[in-house]
């Protein structure tokens, strides 16, 4: 099974990206679970048609402490397992801590055993790693292969240069590797040249341009992946790609991490290029 | 009547907890990382963790426990504990030079995401774990679970020692559980006595109940040592006593090095010390040596001669899982009436076992696993009990409502003996109803009216 985790910037499409994804790697016929690592549990909502999912949290907090597997699991598109981890209500409690205790609680469910016939575990995690909670995914032997989400704003390439770093905390002791950048195109200035100078960089690749396109709105709208909404238009033929880069990928680096001065100046220059 | 604010009347109560039946998970961890030979345990987290649960030790054990905290700040809850880790072990193996370090974390340091392995395996890379010694750790979160959770924890870091050298060492790996030093001992001896090698971890004998020799050591002669501990994956099979308590080492052993395991109830009582017995024998293919068919016999004597004091007498138990199993059974087999049980120990199972082994009494039985002492106390003042036995907080529900009252379990903070005589095997058994007759005997000569008291009982 290859256990793999998602990470960007808030806002940046992580979990649309995931599920659209988890979509074409479904028509490839993998069998995958989801796991949702945000409290607002919303990252199975595209693969379950709604926000129809008790989160582990909620479940844990109703039933004590004798939960059962399907109580927190739930089938969603082409047989996909989601799981939301759920948490607390903003401003509130410890939601990093809501992480370490939902994902404990699957690996004791037994959710990763080899019985379950999983291919693929993918963890959707919000925003930045911000403290130990959101870390675990990349724990040893948690998630072994991190894609970050990407655009060519400055933003989320700060983002991306800091999850890097926490990246390469848990790498040196462990067997967690990057596996490359999506590039979830914001239609900024030479962004695809960018990204991959970006991740080059990083010390990885641009392992997809996912173009910006209105197809996926339409989709999210409908509560569906793009695939399952309209498996005709040119969006859907690009997330199959992006699930066959990733299906194929064999490049698992240790990334290394710019500081800020260096970054600056990548922005300055593909920035000025097209000012210029 | 300091518990005079009791109400007889049982209210339902889902978010408050009085007067628990439980305690830290880190307790356990500390007290399984004692029996470990020439350890230092090491309190992940901040400094007032650590002093608790080294005072509640040495109340109980009577003996000084040390142990190492990482002495958490403000900062280190900000940017994690690992540089004050660190910094710990380099101490540590610099200054006190144990042959392990034993870590636990705790509320906090598990609130934050402190990882151990990952400090361990950094440490390591760094140099800071001299050759030779180890460092072993356990995730003990006390929002989660009991101390009974942290003991297991902690015995399965030391199953996770195991190094198979693919050679059988011929032994038997005997887990005994959260009992006292001295059921350890009783333990070995009766392994001893049916001619088994065996490999008991944790080992808190000659730690806990050592002799005041004028002589201080920081490290005491008993203990299981690093050397038998990595061994436990060459053993020929693995006893464990306890679902609770050792299980989880067990099955690991068993999963991992395929040592396979049984998991017996701890060793209270005649009938769980006869499997244990039976397993003993089964494991060593010899008969039981007199010595210990002597022994049995002579609890059986005492069952019989003094069944008309114990029979259909009420008890109130508290305490934890393991324990109270085979301690239900035990007074179910002489024929009191353990009529209220409760432990702080989350488990639905516990209530399912306790059924089934009350499920022929005449009488109606109160179970609750993640109970508390005000609910058994109400349960007595609904239906009143001969008898109570449990840890020394139950003293107060007994001198509220004058019962008898045998300590039996942890903490035992006022009487003594706990950790010299043993109340595993059929010795413990005799020992257990010397306690048990000797207050209900004291109540009645205290009790019966001039023309009913007797000399002779």
């Amino acid at each position: 099974m290859r256990k793999v985790a998602i990470y960007g910037k808030g806002g940046i499409g992580k979990s649309t990206t995931t599920q659209n994804l988890v979509a074409g790697l479904v028509e490839l016929n993998r069998k995958i679970m989801v796991v949702g690592c945000d409290p607002k549990a919303d990252s199975t909502r595209l693969l379950l048609g709604g926000l129809a999912q008790k989160s582990v949290l909620d479940t844990l907090r109703e039933e004590g402490e004798d939960v059962e597997l399907n109580d927190i699991r739930k089938k969603g598109y082409g047989g996909t397992w989601c799981v939301e981890s759920g948490g607390p209500e903003p401003g509130v409690g410890c939601a990093g801590r809501g992480i370490i205790t939902s994902i404990n609680m699957l690996e004791s469910l037994g959710a990763y055993e080899e019985s379950e016939g999983l291919d693929y575990a993918f963890y959707d995690v919000l925003g930045d790693v911000v403290c130990g909670g959101f870390a675990m995914p990349i724990r040893d032997g948690k998630a072994e292969e991190i894609y970050i989400v990407v655009s060519g704003e400055m933003m989320a390439m700060y983002a991306a240069n800091n999850i890097s770093k926490g990246i390469c905390k848990f790498a040196q002791t462990g067997t967690v590797r990057l596996g490359g950048l999506i590039c979830n195109s914001r239609a900024v200035d030479n962004e695809q040249e960018m990204i991959e100078e970006f991740a080059k960089l990083l010390g990885t690749k641009m392992i997809y341009f996912v173009p910006r396109e209105n197809d996926v709105q339409r989709a999210e709208i409908n509560r569906k992946t793009v695939i399952e909404w309209n498996p005709e238009v040119p969006q859907a033929d690009v997330y199959r790609n992006l699930a066959k880069a990733i299906d194929g990928n064999k490049d698992f680096v240790i990334p290394t991490p710019m500081d800020i001065e260096e970054l600056e100046k990548l922005l300055m220059q593909y920035g000025l290029m097209e000012a210029a | 009547m300091l518990l005079r604010h009791t109400p007889k009347e049982i209210t339902e109560r889902s978010g408050l907890t009085i007067n628990p039946a439980k305690t830290c998970q880190p307790i356990g961890a500390m007290y399984a990382a004692l029996g470990i030979h020439g350890c230092l345990p090491h309190s992940h987290g901040s400094q007032g963790c650590c002093a608790y649960h080294r005072s509640t030790l040495t109340r109980h054990y009577k003996e000084p426990i040390s142990a190492a905290t990482s002495s958490f700040t403000e900062g280190s809850s900000v940017f994690g504990g690992q540089a004050n880790m660190m910094q710990a072990i380099n101490n540590i193996f610099t200054v006190y030079d144990p042959e392990i370090i034993a870590a636990h974390t705790t509320c906090l340091s598990e609130t934050i995401g402190d990882d151990l392995k990952q400090i361990k395996i950094k440490a390591e890379m760094e140099g800071k774990i001299p050759p030779g010694k180890e460092f072993i750790s356990a995730s003990t979160p006390s929002y989660a679970g009991s101390h009974v959770t942290g003991f297991s924890s902690m015995v399965r870091a030391m199953a996770e020692m195991a190094v198979p050298t693919g050679k059988k060492n011929g032994k038997v790996n005997i887990i005994p559980g959260w009992v006292e030093p001295a059921d350890m001992e009783e333990i070995k001896r009766l392994a001893n006595l049916i001619g088994i090698k065996h490999i008991l971890f944790p080992d808190t004998s000659g730690v806990l109940n050592g002799p005041l020799s004028g002589e201080y050591k920081m490290f005491p002669d008993g203990g299981t040592t690093i050397a038998e501990l990595k061994s436990t994956g060459d053993s020929i099979g693995t006893l464990a006593l306890g679902e609770w308590c050792s299980a989880d080492a067990a099955r690991y052993l068993d999963t991992q090095h395929k040592v396979p395991c049984s998991i017996l109830d701890m060793p209270f009582g005649l009938m769980a010390t006869d499997r244990f017995i039976d397993a003993l024998r089964t494991v060593a293919g010899k008969t039981v040596p007199d010595e210990i068919s002597v022994e049995r016999g002579q609890l059986v004597d005492m069952i019989s001669d003094m069944h008309q004091y114990l029979y259909h007498k009420k008890v109130a138990l508290v305490g934890d899982p393991d324990q109270l199993i085979a301690m239900t059974e035990f007074l179910v087999s002489i024929d009191m009436q353990p009529i209220h049980i409760v432990t702080g120990t989350p488990g639905k199972k516990f209530e399912k076992r306790i059924r089934e082994i009350t499920k022929d009494m005449d009488c109606e039985v109160k179970v609750k696993a993640k109970g508390d002492m005000f609910l058994l106390h109400q349960w007595i003042k609904n239906e009143p009990v001969d008898l109570i036995i449990g840890n020394t907080y139950c003293k107060y529900i007994a001198r509220d409502e004058d019962l008898p009252f045998v300590r039996w379990g942890f903490p035992i903070l006022d009487r003594q003996g706990h950790q010299y005589f043993p109340t595993v095997g059929y010795k413990g058994g005799l020992r257990l109803l010397e306690k048990i007759l000797g207050v209900l005997m004291d109540r009645k000569d205290r009790d019966d009216p001039e023309e009913k008291f007797e000399l002779v009982l």
